[in-house]
């Protein structure tokens, strides 16, 4: 049987089906006599569910950050909750009932409480209070937390899997996950493409299928059930042949970033943590395209100080040892994180107050970041990014503040180096004023994310909207000409740092185009690098 | 007893992780510590309590500490309203 759904990354896997259990358990009132016992019963799962969360909270700190791992904190105090704790007591006392029911009677009160609350960040705290109530049952009825049973590693099936759900897998029995919905821009298929694994999405895959045998295919998006020997034995080859070919990509680590015909073009690392450095190192990337100051803003209950975020980039600067570390200043907004940390909802974020909008108007928390940025400059070889420019005016106003940061510093005595200042091309505005923008910075870098979905109307989070989100559109391919010309023209390096920049059916053209530098994923620096090494330019144009 | 009005200037509000410390915060005294929000009070020593006020920025909030201790609780606890919230 063969079910084909969408593809979100390449890869091939074969292995045992598993149906991700959510660990979604049903609770029976019971009638208890000693009282006592199941107070204690319940104190017992509680700490052992802060020593999961504990581990939890570590586990998340390695994987996805520190921003995404503050949630398992916040858990913690919850269980601790006077309130909390109280009514389970209560409950079990005067109802003389089993721990079980009493929390999962509290865990709907409170969490009914939170979503009645007119704040949406609240409401969403209201699964946060279901979440842990599920914890501390799952531990009373002595059962697992949903994820993996089996021993082998599986193909993991699910309907759709919520960031703290993935966490807590255990990513080494993970062969490649498939969900039946989900959009090629979700939380599993990121950490998929983080894996290195494939991972398929649209797969209305039914119950009966736990545990047989299956074939996922990241080329052609399809998913396999109970494969024939000789289809089993194809894939197999196509296997092996796939894993030769990441042996090659190895051996391209520290090969230099040159075409055939000699033609050199920067092949930079997209990073969006300062942990995220080993893995740009292990890749062999030339530098830091891209480093996302953002999640260094999320990260802490307030705005991080200039000494906390002179301390990060300063330690970027110096583990690149000498080696360009381009970094963008804070970019919130669009992102739904945003909403989750109390700013106003908006109706349409991407196009809301975000970004470089909400720098020029806030310019303490800007001079703060600027401060920072110089600062550590002195350490290594740091430039600075600009994002969501549509106007000259804009780029006049960044360099008005960053003359009396300068300024600043030189009153204080505290040392700094020059730096390229730049911009981020991604928004059709921005294309539209290459020629006059590019007078007035030292690089341009294209966000062919935003760029792509501005210039097409197209929401890339609409799933719906997935099969006619062309990267490839005509448009987009002239934009990007125009930039690498007036760019040039202008006196600027320019270079790509959306993730189109890592599709290597385009490396060519790019070469072509003229582009200077491309930054990617860690992951996509070796196979990008074969591309260019194998590109001719001076044959005839394909 | 002793009172405190105080305006939050944090863009986020008294969300999770801030309520967590103000909880911490003041469960370290014997007084009594309250929030007070549009004339609903909290204990200050319970988050669920604390968050269900949804504190946002621009809010006015009342801090009071009563019992043992009290004075020193106030100036603990202004002390990180200022710097935190």
């Amino acid at each position: 049987m063969e079910i084909t759904g969408k593809s979100v990354f390449n890869g091939i896997a074969i292995g045992r089906l598993a149906i991700f259990k959510n660990g979604d358990n049903p609770v029976k009132r019971e009638k208890i006599t000693d009282c006592r016992a199941e107070i204690q019963r319940f104190m017992d799962a509680k700490e052992e569910a802060k020593i999961q969360l504990g581990a939890l909270y570590e586990k998340a700190l390695k994987e996805v950050g520190e921003v995404n791992a503050t949630i398992f904190e916040v858990h913690q105090m919850m269980l601790d909750d006077l309130d909390y704790v109280e009514s389970v007591t209560n409950i079990i006392q005067s109802q003389e009932v089993n721990a079980e029911y009493a929390v999962a009677t509290t865990g709907d009160n409170f969490s009914a409480m939170f979503a009645a609350m007119d704040d949406d960040y609240m409401k969403a705290r209201a699964a946060d209070v279901k979440d842990i109530s599920n914890r501390v049952i799952t531990i009373l009825q002595g059962n697992q937390m949903g994820g993996i049973q089996s021993e082998e590693p599986v193909i993991l099936l699910a309907n759709d899997l919520a960031p703290s759900e993935t966490v807590q897998l255990d990513k080494s029995k993970v062969l490649s996950f498939v969900t039946r919905h989900g959009s090629t821009n979700s939380h599993t298929a990121i950490l998929a493409r983080t894996m290195n694994i494939p991972a398929l999405i649209g797969i209305d895959y039914t119950e009966d299928v736990e545990g047989k045998l299956g074939i996922v295919d990241g080329y052609e998006g399809k998913l396999i059930i109970d494969p024939e020997s000789s289809v089993l034995e194809q894939y197999r080859a196509r296997k092996e042949a796939d894993e030769e070919k990441k042996r090659l990509l190895m051996e391209l680590r520290g090969k230099e970033d040159v075409t055939l015909d000699g033609k050199q073009i920067k092949l930079y690392a997209n990073i969006g943590s300062v942990s995220d450095v080993a893995t740009v190192l292990a890749n062999g990337a030339g530098g830091i395209g891209l480093f996302r100051s953002e999640f260094l803003y999320l990260e802490s209950s307030d705005y991080p100080t200039e000494e906390e975020q002179f301390t990060a980039y300063r330690k970027v600067a110096e583990m690149m040892a000498g080696k360009k570390v381009i970094i963008r200043t804070l970019d919130i907004g669009a992102d739904k994180q945003v909403d989750y940390f109390g700013l106003d909802k908006e109706e349409n974020p991407a196009m809301g107050y975000r970004a470089i909008r909400i720098c020029l108007d806030r310019t303490d928390i800007f001079k703060t970041q600027l401060r920072a940025l110089y600062r550590a400059s002195y350490y290594g070889n740091i430039a600075i990014m600009f994002p969501m420019i549509i106007s000259v005016d804009e780029v006049l106003k960044i360099k008005g503040i960053v003359a009396e940061v300068k300024k600043e510093l030189d009153a204080e005595g505290l040392p700094y180096r020059e730096v390229e200042l730049g911009i981020m091309i991604e928004t059709p505005a921005a294309v539209m004023m290459t020629e006059e923008l590019a007078k007035e910075v030292d690089f341009f870098s294209v966000g062919t994310n935003d760029l792509t979905q501005y210039t097409l109307a197209i929401d890339r989070q609409n799933p719906k909207l997935d099969n006619i989100y062309d990267s490839h559109h005509p448009a987009i391919m002239k934009m990007l000409q125009m930039i690498v010309d007036n760019g040039h023209a202008g006196g600027c390096w320019v270079g790509i740092c959306g993730e189109l920049g890592a599709d290597t059916t385009l490396t060519e053209t790019f070469l072509r185009m003229g582009f200077d530098e491309l930054s990617v994923s860690p992951s996509m620096v070796l196979s990008v690098r074969e591309e260019i090494r194998k590109t001719d330019l001076s044959s005839q144009e394909k | 007893m002793r009172e405190l009005k105080y305006v939050i200037t944090d863009p986020m509000g008294i969300h999770a992780r801030p309520a967590g410390e103000l909880v911490k915060a003041a469960a370290g005294f014997p007084c009594n510590v309250t929030i007070e929000k549009d004339g609903r009070a909290v204990d200050a020593k319970r988050i669920m309590g604390v968050m269900s006020l949804g504190v946002k920025c621009g809010m006015e909030i009342t801090l009071k500490t009563a019992g043992e201790q009290e004075d020193a609780a106030m100036d603990a606890l202004s002390k990180f309203l200022k710097e935190n919230l």
